[in-house]
């Protein structure tokens, strides 16, 4: 489980790099889109991967380790609110940009033209 | 009352943006007045906050009364309300700036500034670092507001630059506190700090990972070397006054490294003591360089501004980094005393500089601020004089406070030829790029046109407004300067109180002083 989370994370991680290394602004914002799922995956994975334990120490026998860390769970979910409202806000950015600058390169123009 | 003060300087922007949101629909005059007021109110609770901190106590909040580590707490210590203090000073100066009809042309210009000040304020007093992420996603998310804040081409192009930079940044900032809490299975500082020492070795390297990601993020923020391209074009092309306040946001950055480097990563961190202490002092002199050499090359007083905050974040990184003399730990208080000394000089000059060149653009509608020739500008020698006297600020030559800041950091620096070989040759770059800059715009110009037309007003007494609002950066210099006595004595023992985080850590996770 281990190798495949981290391979997830991984490829998640290298797509989302190369999108947002991209010259036009849809594929950047798909590569931060990426870039802000790895990074939850991420997160998940930081208290320690555990199958079928409960995320609270409920009974006095559950052991330290035997239970699924509850605040990178937390940690998540105000990661998921905050980048789909960042993502949301470069959405519309970018199609600002698309309708002032006349294309939708990254630096308002696409080389050997003048797009402005 | 003080039980409550910690918060105070989050809650009153926070709820002065939400009032102003409510409130849409008045009349602008009476948004900027209740605007105006919120501000004032906010420079005396920091002026408060100070005055209870100041004698070395650290107020902590405990935000539902949940103990540390388990709850967030907010920290204000002597650093935390310096900082809160030159925000809201330099918020009250862009505010009045922003109120000549700036603010018109875009809409919940005052919502959005509120919430800057919001973020800006968390981020200082928070003692958690997912928390300070989270108040560092409120002020960026302002920040795009204000930048874009009036529209027009260039500004969207650097715009989308600056968003999605931060974007990565935020990024990296998410994967650096998950390493560090996979690493040291916490996230508040000072639990940070006493759990760093006992790190296991098979977790050392994720812990040095999640640091140095950590010193990339708040480096993005600061405009490090090689960090920065994103600033001169971001700052040149937004409004003066966002520009204004925008010199804070590097500050921001050099408050999170110093506040990790000597909390987290200070001298009792064991293996990871002085983590950042390799990169940071060879990054920061790059940065002044290159800083300056932007300068040399500017071809707009906007521009220059913009190329000297870059230089600014460099020298005052250069001061925090500056290693201890004796070789004994890591943290030079003496050089950290000088550079908090440095930050309030270096960030009102750089504001001032963006108000001067909104001003020359006002007023020289052909060349606007690049330094060509053009028909003098009205009342030159009003506007030559404000000039002169902010070069000299942002030179930092006598008798200003940027020459205090910098013999501070020099002689913090003492046995280490190199850092004074940078700064005095980069002193004196910066002395000529103003000069050069000084001349273009005010001695070359071509006899005043009779046939010039009038200034183009934004409202009535625009102008009126922008004078006091560069006359207000002045006085802070100035009061900079007069008071360097007392402000150097109160950023030394702030330096100590940072040197020695034990009653940092004491304060957040002990048991005395519960009831907060």
């Amino acid at each position: 489980m281990e190798a495949l989370i981290a391979l997830a994370i991984g490829l998640l991680t290298g797509c989302g790099v190369y999108l947002v290394l991209r010259a036009h602004t849809f594929p950047v914002v798909l590569g931060l889109t990426l870039l802000s799922y790895a990074v939850n995956l991420f997160l998940f994975a930081t208290g320690r991967l555990v199958v079928g334990q409960p995320p609270v120490i409920g009974s006095a026998t559950a052991a330290l380790g035997q239970l699924a860390d509850p605040l990178p769970q937390a940690l998540v979910l105000t990661a998921i609110v905050i980048g789909f409202a960042m993502t949301a806000f470069v959405i519309m950015l970018s199609l600002r940009a698309r309708a002032e600058l006349g294309n939708d390169h990254v630096d308002g123009q696409d080389e050997g033209r003048t797009g402005r | 009352m003080n039980a409550h003060l910690a918060i105070a300087p989050i809650l009153a922007p926070f709820l002065a943006g939400v009032l102003l949101l409510a409130l849409r629909d008045l009349p602008m005059p009476l948004r900027r007045w209740f605007a105006l007021c919120a501000l004032l109110a906010q420079v005396g609770i920091a002026i408060m906050l100070l005055a209870a901190v100041a004698g070395g106590e650290i107020l902590v909040y405990r935000l539902g009364n949940w103990p540390a580590p388990w709850g967030i707490v907010l920290v204000a210590d002597r650093l935390a309300a310096w900082m809160v203090l030159i925000t809201t000073l330099l918020a009250l100066v862009a505010l009045i700036h922003a109120s000549d009809g700036t603010d018109r042309k875009g809409r919940h210009f005052h919502v959005l500034f509120q919430m800057q000040l919001f973020g800006l304020t968390g981020a200082f007093l928070t003692g958690d670092l997912f928390n300070l992420f989270v108040f560092f996603e409120i002020l960026l998310i302002s920040s795009y507001g204000l930048m874009l804040h009036g529209g027009g081409a260039a500004r969207t192009r650097a715009g989308l630059h600056y968003v999605v930079l931060n974007l990565l940044g935020s990024t990296v900032f998410l994967f650096a506190a998950g390493l560090i809490y996979a690493s040291l299975g916490s996230l508040n500082m000072a639990d940070l700090a006493a759990k760093a020492a006992s790190v296991a070795p098979e977790n050392l390297g994720l812990a040095r990972a999640g640091g140095l990601l950590l010193l990339a993020v708040f480096a993005l923020k600061a405009a490090l070397l090689p960090l920065h391209l994103w600033l001169p074009a971001t700052y040149a092309n937004t409004s003066a006054p966002v520009a204004a306040l925008f010199a804070i946001m590097t500050k921001v950055g050099a408050y999170a490294i110093l506040r990790t480097s000597t909390l987290v990563f200070g001298d009792g961190a064991g293996a990871l003591a002085g983590l950042f202490e390799p990169w940071l002092l060879p990054a920061a002199l790059a940065t002044l360089v290159v800083g300056m050499l932007g300068a040399l090359a500017a071809t707009s007083l906007g521009r220059l501004a913009a190329w000297l905050v870059v230089s600014s974040v460099g020298t005052l990184l250069i001061a925090f980094a500056l290693a201890q003399p004796g070789g004994v730990g890591t943290v030079n208080a003496a050089g950290i005393a000088a550079g908090l000394y440095y930050l309030p000089h270096g960030t009102f000059a750089a504001a001032l500089l963006f108000l001067l060149a909104e001003a020359l653009r006002r007023r020289r509608p052909a060349s606007a601020d690049a330094f060509a020739s053009d028909a003098d500008v009205a009342r030159y020698a009003l506007w030559g004089g404000v000039f002169f006297v902010a070069a000299v600020a942002a030179a930092g030559l006598p008798p200003l406070s940027g020459f205090v800041g910098k013999f501070l950091i020099l002689q913090a620096a003492a046995g280490q030829p190199w850092v004074w070989a940078v700064i005095l040759v980069s002193a004196l770059a910066g002395v000529i790029a103003l000069a050069r800059a000084g001349s273009r715009l005010f001695f070359s110009a071509t006899s005043a046109d009779a046939a010039a037309p009038p200034l183009p007003l934004n409202e009535p007494s625009s102008a009126t407004r922008e004078l006091v609002a560069i006359g207000g950066l002045l006085g802070l210099i100035f009061a900079l300067t007069l008071g360097a006595g007392p402000v150097v004595e109160f950023t030394r023992v702030t330096a100590l109180q940072l040197a020695d985080p034990a009653a940092y850590i004491a304060a957040v996770l002990g048991t005395e002083g519960v009831a907060r």
